[in-house]
């Protein structure tokens, strides 16, 4: 494979295998680069990404800063408060201005599902989705995959659980897609009325106990769970949720020792975490946005249509 | 001047007819059919060789957007797209800006359609300003020409205000037209909820939030002896409990549209917001059950619920554009490149969902062509390949999930109250 042949990174759906591949042997080898002294490469030299969000977002988006500076992109952000833009000026409008400018990549966070793919088809800059409704958020879900690679080597034959609030996650829906195509086998756990039976089609097992699923899990994905969700009557109490699918002390003595614990952040201690499993050397958020960042450089370099790093190393030795 | 129209196929759904048979108009009455007319030299002659001649096509679900929303469609425009799409008659839905639920706005819309080339036939709403608090002035909204009462787009939550409209519509004998839906069900959802809203993090809209409502409505149908008509049947289940309501002697009809059963929520993905419509496209079952609701004769309409929206307001996220699609142009390919060619429907079959069986709910004497009746006719080639291009949509709205597909089914001639209102030659 030559590089990633594409305008756009929009989803895992859409992603081959072997361009996920690609990608995590990429990170690999910018996470290098920042760990040295002199931290930047001029591979986007001349090239312009802006950050579009239109929902709140600091993690993301310094990350997806850093990886285009340290690249030596210039860089523009842009945040919206999603009601102006009910009110004001479209998507696309707001876009076309910022294709108007030059823009090779613009990198958006939005709170409508499929935004960033009405957008790409209507537009010549690349698109990177940075979190679009509860659909997808492929950078966050090949971050998981690398981190996981990282520290196991493959993710062939591994279980992963992901705990809490399935139904409205576009965190679980792209880790979903990513663990299955690099062959793991994936559960959910939440209540039903956050893990609905469709998710079934995913080729997931769902479970409502989390005691039950424990004992057999490599990794576990804890996601953030939204306290306003309790209005909608999708659980009674945090107390309640806290009870059946908090990561505890107790919890966490079932658990295989070497198990990978993973969270998107930012995480609500004492609601799906513990505070003192929070601290475990097994949780490995500080690991996961450490790669985000080389992660989100080589998704830059590679539509750029930058060639596959390995070969490059090949070729030097 | 006369018109006689030669050689074609008569299908006549009221009277069962499906006959190679001339047909004289004269003025604005049918004056004869038979198997061969002689006629002088001054009649106008439309050789209908290979053709369908049908009554003029019903539709009982059409928004025409004005008073209001001039912009995206009015009056005479529609009933212009109407015409071009092989109809003679429409009913206008009465959400508009303001709602019809007076006497003069019904007036007003009679008055700017008689400028326009077809019937139409005005509905207003169930509640006063269409808000679900109390019923409008019904016997004086049927005397301005209302045919109907529905608060389309809204459904009347309020169980007891429900049963107060079929009650007191009973003294009028015209039917309630509910788009059936709970709110608190659909919640702020926005494509069917499934599979396909799964893998595409939409929020879902439960088939239940229309069924539960159809089945209240048939329910207090029965208590009441009023009579209902189900806009915009969508779901199996729907279908079941219709079929359910009828068989046990409820005097309750329903329609549906064709994108329920030329398409799925497998739409969504591609389409976007042009597949975006209340209720929202469903599942393959639920489309094949909708196809079999229709042969059955459980479903007795077919209704387009043409809904302009302008390209500004669809070109935006899923979420924020309107729900709605346009539908007079694709309705008569649709049906028959679905229905007849792909689901063997006969003529007779599909095409009394468009003629006799509105006109018989809605009571408007026409839908038929029979000697003496208003001459109200359309001749449609089946054979002829449609393509659906923005240039092939007269509406001033292209917001349709159809465009870019070849269909069946070109409307040769419309004929309205002895008048061709459209020619395609």
């Amino acid at each position: 494979m030559s590089s990633l042949n594409r305008k756009d990174l929009l989803d895992i759906q859409s992603l081959s295998t072997e361009e996920i591949n690609l990608i995590c042997n990429s990170a690999r080898y910018f996470k290098d680069i920042f760990t040295r002294s002199v931290k930047s490469v001029p591979v986007l030299r001349g090239k312009t990404v802006c950050t579009l969000f239109y929902e709140p977002s600091t993690r993301t988006r310094i990350s997806f800063e850093l990886a285009a500076k340290r690249l030596s992109a210039d860089m523009i952000n842009v945040s919206v408060s999603t009601s102006s833009v009910v009110k004001g000026e479209s998507l696309i409008d707001t876009v076309h201005t910022l294709e108007a400018m030059k823009a090779d990549y613009i990198v958006m966070r939005h709170a409508a599902s499929l935004a960033p793919h009405f957008l790409s088809k209507n537009i010549k800059a690349s698109v990177i989705n940075a979190g679009d409704g509860f659909h997808a958020h492929p950078t966050q879900a090949l971050l998981d995959a690398y981190s996981i690679l990282e520290r196991k080597g493959t993710l062939e034959g591994l279980r992963i659980g992901i705990i809490g609030d399935i139904r409205h996650s576009r965190v679980a829906r792209s880790d979903i897609e990513v663990f299955k195509k690099l062959g793991a086998s994936v559960v959910l756990c939440g209540p039903p009325t956050l893990v609905p039976d469709e998710f079934k089609v995913y080729d997931v097992d769902i479970s409502y106990n989390l005691d039950d699923i424990l004992p057999d899990l490599d990794v576990i994905n804890m996601l953030r769970i939204q306290k306003e969700r309790q209005k909608g009557s999708l659980f009674p109490s945090l107390r309640e949720y806290h009870r059946h699918f908090a990561l505890t002390e107790d919890r966490l003595k079932k658990c295989k020792s070497d198990i990978i614990l993973m969270h998107p952040g930012p995480i609500n201690r004492g609601i799906e975490v513990d505070n003192s499993v929070a601290e475990s050397p097994n949780i490995i958020m500080n690991e996961q946005v450490t790669n985000g960042v080389a992660v989100r450089m080589a998704i830059f370099y590679l539509l750029a249509g930058g060639a596959p790093l390995e070969d490059m190393k090949e070729e030097q030795s | 001047m006369d018109i006689v129209i030669k050689n074609g196929r008569v299908i006549d759904p009221a009277s069962a007819t499906d006959d190679t048979l001339d047909v004289l108009i004269r003025d604005d009455r049918i004056e004869d059919i038979d198997k061969k007319i002689s006629f002088s030299d001054g009649d106008g002659v439309i050789d209908a060789a290979g053709c369908l001649v049908l009554p003029g096509l019903i539709d009982m679900h059409v928004h025409l957007r004005e008073p209001g929303r001039e912009d995206v469609e009015t009056i005479i425009g529609g009933s212009q797209v109407a015409a071009k799409s092989g109809y003679t008659g429409v009913c206008t839905m009465p959400n508009t800006s303001p709602v019809i639920d007076n006497q003069a706005l019904v007036r007003f819309i009679k008055l700017e359609a008689e400028k326009g080339p077809i019937n139409v036939y005005p509905m207003a709403t169930i509640t006063k300003g269409g808000k679900g608090e109390e019923i409008s002035e019904m016997g004086e909204l049927i005397k301005a020409g209302a045919v109907a009462f529905t608060d389309d787009g809204l459904p009347v939550m309020s169980s007891i205000l429900m049963r107060r409209a079929l009650e007191y519509s009973r003294m009028f004998n015209v039917p309630i037209v509910t788009h059936s839906e709970d709110l608190l069900l659909t919640d702020d959802g926005i494509m069917n909820e499934g599979i396909n809203s799964t893998l595409l993090g939409l929020k879902g809209i439960p088939k239940e939030s229309e069924e539960t409502m159809i089945a209240r409505d048939t329910i207090l149908t029965r208590l009441t002896k009023g009579r209902l008509h189900v806009c915009h049947v969508s779901s199996a289940g729907s279908v079941e409990i219709i079929g359910m309501a009828k068989k046990s002697g409820i005097n309750v009809t329903c329609e549906t549209a064709p994108h329920y059963f030329a398409l799925t929520d497998d739409a969504v993905a591609e389409w976007m917001s042009m597949a975006k419509m209340k209720p929202p496209l469903r599942s393959g079952e639920d489309r094949k059950a909708i196809i079999e609701g229709l042969k059955s004769g459980v479903i007795d309409v077919i209704a387009t619920d043409h809904a302009p929206h302008s390209l500004n307001e669809k070109m935006q996220e899923m979420e924020y554009a309107p729900f709605g699609i346009v539908g007079l142009e694709t309705a008569v390919p649709l049906i028959i490149t679905i229905l007849v060619r792909e689901n063997n429907f006969s003529y007779l079959q599909a095409f009394e969902k468009v003629t006799v069986n509105p006109a018989k709910i809605l009571k408007i004497d026409r839908g038929t062509i029979e000697k003496g009746g208003a001459a109200d006719i359309t001749i449609i080639n089946p054979d002829a390949a449609v393509d659906i291009t923005n240039e092939f949509m007269l509406s001033r709205c292209k917001n349709s999930p159809f465009i870019g597909r070849r269909l069946y089914g070109r409307i040769e001639y419309t004929i309205c109250g002895g008048n061709i209102v459209y020619s395609s030659r």
